[in-house]
């Protein structure tokens, strides 16, 4: 199991913008690598990254192999209610790993 | 004692026979391993006009214009496994007046897309960061498609000192 770091604020004001941070332990290999004996190493990548808020998505992210090692997403979003933000992150080999953090909006 | 009595020598490895044995194998890998980088460095990677296809391909035939969007990324860097990215776009982010999506391409990786992020008016603020690989020194662009329909961009030229993507495993 992956593990994932997420930084959302706990509280905030209805209204304000709030930073997100997630980040993702992954190796995202490219696909492009070769092993010593030549060999190319098959990809293996997130390619795509979602956060919803109380359901609704308010972020999509279509990963490439460019996205460095350990996937790190930085963004905004409107505190509009107290709820669940949830993120999702999918790709090769079945990878598929949802996590939660919990607002509250005064 | 005469040489002749001397035991002959076993048959099974000894420390020495191992020893010359594992040295023998090993500068054999590693020159095939020489010979196998060598081949790989003529191998396919994006070219700026493959990037401005794949451009073309995603935004259509629309105008692409300058400004509005700010892609902030380092202009040199020692090791292109990690480069940090920021792309800001000067957006309302209002139902009427958003930030749909943000591209980043790039010119010389294996391929020339980055990373594609949708964005709606629930962002508030139309800016992302993430961390990113060069394989090369190069050109990146980052074009924010509006609702409207434009296109806006940006680009940044960077001097990479350590490539990623295609070097071997340590």
């Amino acid at each position: 199991m992956a593990r994932a770091l997420i930084n959302v604020p706990p509280k905030a004001k209805k209204g304000d913008i709030i930073p997100i941070k997630a980040l993702i332990q992954h190796d995202m290999e490219t696909g492009y690598r070769h092993d010593f004996v030549g060999k190319q190493i098959p990809r293996d990548i997130i390619s795509l990254f979602t956060c919803k808020y109380n359901g609704q998505e308010i972020m999509r992210a279509d990963l490439f192999p460019a996205v460095a090692a350990n996937p790190f997403m930085s963004f905004f979003t409107v505190a509009t209610e107290s709820g669940m933000l949830e993120f999702t992150w999918s790709g090769d080999n079945g990878f598929d790993v949802t996590e939660t953090a919990k607002i509250t909006v005064e | 004692m005469p040489i002749d009595d001397l035991p002959e020598r076993s048959p099974e490895p000894t420390r020495r026979t191992f020893l010359t044995g594992a040295a023998s194998a090993a500068g054999a890998t590693s020159a095939a391993g020489g010979l196998v980088s060598l081949l790989r460095s003529s191998e396919a990677r994006a070219t700026p006009a493959t990037m401005q296809a794949q451009i073309r391909k995603t935004i259509g035939q629309a105008p692409l214009r300058k400004g509005r969007v700010t892609l902030d990324i380092p202009p040199i860097v020692e090791n292109g496994n990690s480069v940090s990215l920021d792309v800001a776009v000067e957006s309302p982010m209002t139902l009427a007046n958003h930030v749909k999506t943000i591209h980043v391409f790039n010119e010389k990786n294996p391929l020339p897309n980055v990373i594609t992020v949708h964005l709606g008016p629930r962002a508030g603020r139309a800016k992302v960061a993430t961390r990113i690989r060069l394989a090369d020194t190069q050109k990146i662009i980052a074009i924010a498609e509006m609702n409207d329909g434009t296109f806006w961009s940006d680009e940044v030229e960077v001097i990479v000192t350590i490539a990623a993507c295609l070097e071997d495993p340590v």
